[in-house]
C-alpha cells in the first residue's frame, strides 16, 4: 500500500507539472481501486453493482476538476479517497439510500479484487447529448476518435487554444450537469 | 455516443494542461468584488460616526475591530483549510475561538473599569436593533462572493464550510458596522453583534449545502 500510495504522489507531482502522460497513468492506476470500493458501497446498500462504472466517471471528474485543491507536498492517496467517498455517498443518496461509506472501503482494496469495466456508464454519455455543439464535437473528436488536441483543432478549423477551451468547458459543464441530476 | 471510462481518461489526460487557480485567489478576486456593494450600501445607509476622530481614543470603540476583524481572518482561514476534501475542523476549530477569546478579555477588562452607566444599559444600548438588521444586511453582498469563491474549492461537508463563509462574512461587515456604532461597550457587541453573526452563520450554512457540493 505505502508503495503504490508514494508512486501515486509522484505520477501526480509530475501531472501537476505538466507532464499528461504521468497524469494518464495516474487516473488508470486509481481506476480500478475506485471501481473496486464503488461496487462495494453499491453492493452494500443493496443496489446493483452494474452501476459502478457511472460513479467511478463521476469521481474521475472531480479529481479532474478539483485537483488544484491537492496540496503537493501532501500525500495524494487520502486526498483522493476523500473525494471518491464524497462523490461514492453523493451517488448512494441520489440512489436514495443513506448509508455510511468507510474510507477504509478506499484504502484496503487489495490487488486480487481489482475488477475491470463489465456495464460502461451511461450518466456522462447522456449528459454529453445536451452540450453545445462545438464542446461535443470537440469531446467526441478526443474521446471517442482518440483525436490529439492538434488533429482536433485542424479537423473543425480551430485554433489549438480554441480546442482546450472547448474541451474544459465541456468537462466543466458535464460535471455540473451530472451534479444537477 | 458512448464514452467508456478509458475514453473518459483519455480525454481528461487531454486537459492535462488546464490549470486552475488556487481557492485562495478565487476568494480574494470575489470579496473584492463584493466589498464595493457592501461599502456602497454602509455609505448610504448609515456612514461612520460623526464623532469617530473623538471615539478612536477610546479602546472599547477599537477593540471592536479588533473582534470583528479576528472573526474575518480567522473565518477566512478555516475557510481555506476546509476547502480541500481531507480537512476537517480538527486542529483548525481554535482559530475561531481567537475573536471569542479577544471579546471575553474585553468584557473583563471593563468589568474591572469603573462605569457611568449600569451594566444592563450598556448591554441593551441604542443601537440593538439597527445592529441587527445592519450586520446581516452588508454581510450578504459579501457572503455571495466568498460562496461564490469558495465553489473553486472542494470541501467535504459544504454546510459546514458555508457556516464559515457566513462567519467570514459577518466579520468584515460588522468591521464597517463598527465605524458607525456610538455603543462601544464590549457587553453590547457579545450581545448583539453575535447574535447578528449567528444569523449569517446559519444563511450560510443553508446557501453553502446547496452550492458548495462539488
Amino acid at each position: 500500500m505505502r508503495e503504490r500510495d508514494d508512486e501515486w504522489t509522484g505520477l501526480m507531482r509530475s501531472a501537476i507539472a505538466g507532464d499528461s502522460a504521468a497524469y494518464h497513468r495516474l487516473l488508470k492506476a486509481v481506476t480500478p481501486v475506485l471501481r473496486a470500493a464503488a461496487r462495494r458501497g453499491l453492493a452494500r446498500a443493496g443496489q446493483p453493482v452494474d452501476q459502478s462504472e457511472d460513479i467511478v466517471q463521476d469521481i474521475l471528474l472531480a479529481v479532474h476538476l478539483k485537483r488544484h485543491t491537492w496540496d503537493v507536498s501532501a500525500p495524494f492517496a487520502p486526498w483522493l479517497f476523500a473525494i471518491a467517498r464524497n462523490k461514492l455517498i453523493d451517488a448512494l443518496r441520489r440512489r436514495g439510500r443513506r448509508i455510511f461509506v468507510d474510507i477504509d472501503d478506499f484504502a484496503e482494496t487489495l490487488p486480487g479484487e481489482m475488477p475491470a469495466e463489465t456495464a460502461s456508464a451511461s450518466e456522462v454519455a447522456a449528459q454529453l447529448q445536451t452540450l453545445p455543439a462545438r464542446q461535443r464535437d470537440v469531446l467526441q473528436s478526443i474521446a471517442v476518435e482518440s483525436a490529439s488536441i492538434k488533429d482536433t483543432a485542424a479537423r473543425f478549423s480551430m485554433s489549438e487554444g480554441a480546442v482546450r477551451v472547448a474541451l474544459h468547458r465541456g468537462l466543466t459543464s458535464l460535471t455540473a450537469k451530472l451534479r444537477e441530476q | 455516443m458512448r464514452m467508456d471510462t478509458d475514453q473518459l481518461i483519455r480525454t481528461l489526460a487531454a486537459d492535462n494542461s488546464h490549470r486552475a487557480r488556487p481557492v485562495g485567489f478565487a476568494l480574494m478576486l470575489a470579496l473584492l468584488a463584493a466589498a464595493p456593494v457592501s461599502l456602497l450600501m454602509f455609505f448610504t445607509e448609515l456612514g461612520v460616526r460623526p464623532d469617530v476622530m473623538i471615539a478612536m481614543r477610546n479602546p472599547f470603540f477599537d477593540l471592536k475591530f479588533a473582534v470583528t476583524l479576528a472573526l474575518a481572518i480567522s473565518g477566512i482561514a478555516v475557510s481555506l483549510h476546509l476547502s480541500r476534501p481531507e480537512a476537517s475542523l480538527r486542529g483548525f476549530g481554535w482559530w475561531l475561538l481567537i475573536p471569542a477569546g479577544i471579546l471575553t478579555a474585553g468584557i473583563g477588562g471593563e468589568m474591572m473599569m469603573p462605569q457611568r452607566l449600569p451594566m444592563m444599559t450598556r448591554l441593551v444600548g441604542k443601537n440593538s436593533w439597527v445592529c441587527m438588521t445592519a450586520i446581516p444586511a452588508l454581510s450578504l453582498p459579501i457572503l455571495a462572493g466568498a460562496l461564490i469563491g469558495l465553489r473553486h474549492g472542494a470541501p467535504a461537508r459544504p454546510a459546514v464550510a458555508g457556516a464559515i463563509a457566513g462567519l467570514l462574512s459577518a466579520g468584515l461587515a460588522a468591521t464597517l458596522y463598527a465605524s458607525h456604532c456610538t455603543d462601544d461597550s464590549p457587553l453590547f457587541v457579545a450581545t448583539w453583534y453575535t447574535m447578528a453573526t449567528a444569523l449569517v452563520t446559519a444563511v450560510g450554512a443553508l446557501a453553502g449545502s446547496r452550492v458548495l457540493r462539488f
